[in-house]
């Protein structure tokens, strides 16, 4: 851990904001900038990932990091800014890791085969509203690493959980769902990520508020392309 | 498509843990079940407990399972431990500087690795006090020619720290049923948004069950019948 003392911290500014503000201050005392990852700024891209005195992404509830304020903070407090930590989340430097395991789970089965070209008509598979809702808060996972991060065994579960929920679901997805699932699983272990207990943290610490029971679902379908379907 | 492997992959390894636990469960009925006769009034609790005890050794069906419970114990535990080692390495070589991550789950929840080692203990204890004790220690046989258990253990519950063992160590089980029940179910899928707070309720139904009447038969012998 290293020092840094930052002084004038506007309560308005976002955390990120406050990063930014120190990195100039260190560029021009010609100090190295802190390496920290960040893109949208929105809470919608999940490249913000820290962990803030002790919490992923800082002490508020359903908040990425870019969406936490200064105002959350106290006058002459000392915060504590880590990485998330993982074996398989590798630093690359100071605050930015490699979250290249959770896209290779995506890779592993996190899709649906389909013919490029067109867009079929919208209204050709019926979908009733609340099973587009369901399907829409699962597919909410912006992949931040939260989960991963706040879990005490270090488990991938809720991430691919949501990433299995959200196409199983829906029609489109019902096709491909046992190799889908038995792929992301294996994708999930060949990346070292632990194994889930239900503690449930990860779903208090998502910021995106994806529900554990997505790992459920997920058990589920592993289990039911495990015994029921045929081998191919 | 896979095989069904038990260790293949985090989802197989869970459900191992799911199977025999639900199977350690429901021998805790049975368990509960039988001796909740040692309440009875001390005479009638003597002949019938002994009566019990001579037909749980010597009944092949019965036999069968205690094997399959020995062989649920030993798998649980050692799944427990490769699974342990598995989380300690996907943390990775460096820990968090400032932690407050216990914040966001139940303790219990996080400490079932603790808990489950502190109930192999007790069982240790408990197995060789009493089931060793009544497979291989001499004992007398009462008026019926049953191995005169009932006087073992009516000892071992009239003196307090053994009282005290036992209903602290009940109680660590009781902390390790209140997440695994519900756990278990969770971790084999068996679960639905709707149901799964019933699958959680009933839980904690049975963990208060199964807890408080485990630990009322020794406090029973320690102040009634002492």
């Amino acid at each position: 851990m290293v020092d840094y003392q930052l002084d004038d911290v506007n309560p308005e500014m976002s955390f990120l904001e406050m990063l930014d503000t120190l990195n100039e201050q260190l560029v021009l005392k010609g100090e190295p900038p802190i390496e920290f990852d960040h893109d949208c700024r929105e809470g919608i891209c999940g490249q913000c990932g820290l962990f803030i005195n002790g919490r992923a992404h800082g002490p508020l509830a359903a908040t990425t990091t870019c969406q936490l304020h200064m105002r959350s903070f106290e006058d002459g407090d000392t915060i504590y800014v880590e990485p998330f930590r993982a074996k398989a989340f590798p630093i690359i430097k100071d605050l930015k890791i490699n979250r290249s395991a959770l896209d290779r789970i995506i890779q592993a089965g996190g899709f649906i085969s389909t013919h490029t070209g067109d867009a079929p008509e919208a209204n050709s598979i019926p979908i009733p509203h609340h099973v587009a809702e369901q399907a829409f808060d699962s597919a909410a996972c912006i992949g931040c690493g939260a989960c991963v991060a706040t879990c005490k065994n270090s488990s991938a579960a809720l991430f691919t959980g949501a990433k299995v929920s959200h196409l199983v679901i829906l029609p489109q997805g019902k096709a491909e769902a046992a190799t889908r699932v038995v792929q992301m699983v294996d994708q999930m272990e060949k990346e070292a990520f632990g194994n889930c207990t239900n503690t449930k943290a990860c779903e208090v610490e998502c910021p995106q508020g994806i529900s554990a029971d997505d790992i459920l679902r997920m058990n589920f379908e592993y289990n039911k392309a495990v015994l029921l379907v045929d081998g191919k | 498509m896979p095989t069904l492997s038990f260790l293949s992959n985090s989802i197989s390894r869970k459900n191992l843990m799911a199977l025999t636990g639900l199977f350690l469960c429901l021998f805790l009925v049975i368990h509960l079940a039988g001796n909740l006769q040692l309440l009875l009034p001390p005479e009638r609790a003597q002949t019938q407990y002994n009566f019990y005890s001579q037909l749980l050794s010597h009944n092949y069906l019965i036999k069968l399972v205690s094997y399959a419970l020995y062989l649920s114990i030993l798998i649980h535990a050692l799944d427990a431990l490769i699974l342990t080692v598995q989380n300690w390495r996907a943390n990775g070589a460096q820990g968090y500087v400032y932690d407050r991550r216990r914040t966001a789950s139940a303790w219990y929840s996080r400490n079932m690795g603790l808990l489950g080692s502190l109930i192999f203990v007790f069982l240790v204890i408990h197995l060789k006090d009493f089931w060793f004790q009544y497979k291989f220690g001499v004992v007398p046989m009462d008026a019926e020619g049953h191995k005169d258990i009932y006087p073992i253990v009516v000892a071992a519950y009239s003196e307090l720290w053994y009282v005290l063992v036992y209903v602290v160590s009940l109680l660590i089980l009781g902390f390790h049923l209140w997440h695994g029940f519900a756990s278990a179910f969770q971790s084999l899928g068996l679960y639905h948004s709707r149901y799964g707070k019933w699958v959680k309720y009933f839980g904690w139904f049975y963990t208060i069950v199964i807890t408080g009447g485990f630990i009322l038969i020794p406090l029973w012998v320690y102040f009634f019948n002492y």
